[in-house]
């Protein structure tokens, strides 16, 4: 093959990947960079890519200000209880005070959002949460973003950032190839707003064979937008904050609508309740500050989602699963049995899929629940991500240092999973962080921030070279064995898979493990990470498929060890139920009410660990009070 | 679940391998139809099932957990702006069918040209302001929430 390099100049915006946060990003740089060069590479097709491709049943992060429901505080507050206090709220504060004119947008661009018609607002299916027919809600905002970008680079797999060599820390576009062409793909670019994924198939998935696809979020989610962005220097934060879901079993089909909306609740295998009585022991490790049932039950204060996980992996660790959702009741309403099943459809086919399989008719019997492995990723109930830089009106000076959004490298600008401390953005958050994105890059631009960009030819071919070496090594390699797999001289990208999962599972916190950890294995898995990655440069790729998936298990990899890193620093449990430190059992505020921040050395490889103050809204009153 | 497609119905059109988000549906040069070539990374998200003109691509539950026996197909129609589902399960006792909307407009007509858009001002550049803010943020007069507005503070500390 031989890999032409088509070059990319003089593009002011490159959008490096386009989920909801991407798609957001090249629709409004238009506005505010009516004159300028934007450019879309994603790894699939705009039209069904990312986390949202099969589509949503809900806009879980919606406002309602219109409709006089909450205000942006409400939601921050909201999001710091259910993250156990660990939140950029400047940067929640910011995005929650612009996602209803996303919505709005949405709407009027043909995605069907449901009506209340006794109130004539949106249906609500929980306080933040409202009710859409989403089957095409990604390929309706492909659409603006087609209509903005000058050029969209479908099936073009970023592999690496670019870094200026005229000035020190400042992004200068990205390179790739082509999935279907192995053309060499080189973006020269004043910005990049990365809008790659989170992270799915870190750890090793409860599934086996052909079923290890049914994963939560979606396979080809690879981590890329974490570490493209380590890769080149990028501050991370939060990066231990991995999350476990509670899900219907197997199928992994969303539980929002069913618990918010159809009012079922889980009782155990003997139909008990079983939460309440693991709270007390919870109490004792989290304090009552973040669990207080009795509160709750009177005020209406969420009890977080780990919390709630932590009292099933312990009724079943008790054997008394399975955890079931009790569905019999409502579904007996033929509405709200249309309702439970439009909700799979919608959003994760694969749930219906199996229920007909398994003959389960939520009306007749309770489905079983269970946890899932663990996930990496910013945009849901868990905030991993990159250090960004916050909103000038609202952030204070230590998360302040130029423009909204931009990470701590110069004109590298990030949304959606890639943006640290922001979680329950999910898809409409995701989208209008990528809108503030693209207007603080222009703003960026505009400054003159962005001139005498220098890239060698000598930097492009290395990279190159890199980029194709699987497909070299392979060639090389192939013929040493007569067939098979198994060659001493390389691991396929599927093998490199398996042992990183493997490792995640068994030295992270994954569930053959019951999420348990601590720093003597943790320093292990780094040990083992650390000889992965001397294999990973031997990573054999047959084809251009197979290199596709070897750029994404060395995404992959990098992910997984600025998790297990950050993993190791924060010495204390903080989300029991997401995972714990077996050496550190308790919640401890009084060390570890921070955001964990890394650096990773490109030179070196070495990780610098840092604590960053945490921030919190307060109302003007009550803080004058307290002073 | 992961999909499959039927021999006598493919033509080899490709619509499936331009559109899956996995990179898993490719064609087969032998027989130049397409099939899934790597099952277990295939999220069943149907992209190519709905893509696929001569409906020939259907799902088979994961060998891991699904029993044989069931069918869930989809019908997406953009001109009528309608998706249409039948779920049949195995027994046989359950057969739905659902409608739903997927737009409620002509496909992209209610998507604006912001290149041609009047540009915003440069009180507007300096502002936290987005396209079509304030007004869409409250879709009246109202402006844009900031600390100030709310009445609120930012501060360091341990909050619950």
């Amino acid at each position: 093959m031989a890999y032409n390099t088509i070059v990319e100049d003089n593009i002011d915006i490159l959008v490096a990947g386009a989920g909801l946060g991407g798609t957001g990003a090249a629709f409004e740089a238009r506005y505010w960079g009516q004159d300028k060069k934007i450019v879309i590479a994603e790894k699939a097709n705009i039209d069904r890519s990312g986390a949202v491709a099969q589509g949503l049943y809900a806009i879980n992060c919606y406002m309602g200000t219109r409709f006089g429901e909450n205000n942006p505080e409400d939601h921050v507050r909201y999001a710091r209880i259910d993250l156990m206090g660990m939140v950029r709220e400047d940067l929640l504060f910011d995005m929650a005070r612009h996602v209803d004119s996303a919505v709005h947008q949405f709407e009027e661009w043909g995605l069907p959002i449901m009506r209340d018609l006794d109130k004539g607002s949106y249906l609500r299916e929980g306080r933040w949460q409202i009710m859409i027919h989403g089957e095409s809600y990604k390929p309706i905002v492909a659409e603006a973003a087609k209509k903005s970008a000058d050029k969209v680079y479908n099936r073009v797999c970023i592999t690496h950032l670019l870094m200026d060599e005229a000035q020190e820390n400042r992004v200068a576009g990205a390179v790739g190839f082509n999935v279907r062409t192995g053309d060499y793909h080189v973006f020269k670019s004043k910005t990049v707003v990365c809008g790659a994924g989170g992270a799915s198939n870190l750890f090793k998935p409860r599934s086996v064979g052909e079923g290890a696809g049914r994963v939560w979020y979606a396979p080809w989610s690879s981590g890329s937008a974490y570490a493209l962005m380590i890769n080149v220097g990028a501050k991370m934060t939060q990066m231990e904050n991995r999350i476990v879901l509670a899900r219907f079993k197997d199928g992994y089909g969303p539980v929002g609508a069913y618990f918010l909306h159809l009012k079922a609740y889980t009782q155990n295998a003997y139909g008990e309740e079983y939460e309440s009585k693991w709270f007390p022991a919870l109490q004792e490790m989290v304090g009552k500050e973040y669990l207080d049932p009795e509160l709750s039950h009177a005020t209406h204060r969420p009890i977080p989602t780990c919390l709630r996980n932590h009292a099933i992996i312990n009724e079943v660790n008790a054997g008394r699963g399975p955890i079931h959702m009790v569905t019999m009741h409502s579904f007996q309403d033929p509405h709200l049995e249309e309702i439970g099943w439009h909700n799979f459809l919608g959003m994760t086919v694969g749930q219906a899929v199996l229920w007909a399989a398994t003959d389960v008719d939520p009306k007749n019997e309770n489905p079983e629940l269970t946890t899932s492995e663990p996930y990496v990723m910013g945009s849901h109930a868990t905030g991993c991500g990159a250090w960004c830089s916050g909103p000038s009106d609202v952030s204070p000076e230590e998360y302040q240092w130029g423009y909204n959004r931009m990470m701590s490298v110069e004109g590298l600008f990030g949304a959606g999973d890639a943006v640290g401390g922001t979680p329950h953005a999910f898809s409409s958050g995701s989208f209008t962080e990528g809108r503030i994105a693209a207007k603080s890059a222009c703003q960026y631009i505009d400054d003159g921030k962005a001139e005498g960009i220098k890239v060698s030819e000598a930097t492009l071919a290395k990279l190159k070279e890199e980029v194709f070496r699987p497909m070299e090594h392979y060639k090389i390699h192939r013929n040493d064995i007569v067939a098979g797999e198994v060659n001493p001289n390389y691991h396929n990208p599927r093998q490199e898979l398996d042992r990183l999962q493997k490792l995640m599972d068994e030295y992270c916190g994954g569930v053959t493990v019951n999420y348990m950890t601590n720093d003597k294995l943790l320093s292990i898995g780094l040990k083992k990470l650390k000889i992965m990655e001397e294999d990973l440069e031997k990573i054999a790729a047959k084809d251009l498929h197979e290199l596709l998936r070897a750029w994404e298990v060395k995404h992959r990899h990098r992910t997984s060890e600025s998790v297990m890193q950050h993993t190791l620093f924060r010495k204390e449990t903080r989300w029991p139920g997401y995972y714990y430190r077996g050496d550190a059992l308790k919640l401890d505020d009084e060390n570890w009410h921070v955001l964990t921040v890394s650096r990773r050395d490109p030179e070196t490889g070495k990780y610098t660990m840092e604590k960053a103050p945490l921030y919190h809204l307060h109302d003007e009153n009550e803080a004058a009070a307290a002073e | 679940m992961p999909t499959f497609v039927y021999m006598t119905r493919c033509d080899g059109c490709g619509h499936c391998v331009d559109i899956c988000p996995s990179d898993i549906m490719h064609i087969d040069t032998t027989y130049r139809r397409a099939y899934n070539i790597e099952p277990s990374m295939c999220w069943e998200c149907y992209s190519c099932v709905k893509a696929c003109p001569q409906n020939a691509i259907d799902v088979r539950g994961y060998a891991d957990f699904a029993p044989l026996g069931h069918s869930v197909r989809v019908d997406r129609d953009e001109d009528k702006g309608v998706i249409a589902w039948r779920i049949k399960f195995r027994n046989g006792k359950k057969d739905l069918s659902l409608l739903a909307p997927i737009t409620s407009k002509p496909w992209g007509t209610g998507i604006p040209q912001l290149a041609n858009v009047p540009a915003p001002t440069q009180e507007q550049r300096d502002s936290q302001l987005l396209f079509n803010e304030p007004k869409y943020i409250r879709m009246d007069d109202g402006g844009i929430h900031t600390l100030e507005s709310n009445g609120l503070k930012i501060k360091q500390g341990v909050t619950y």
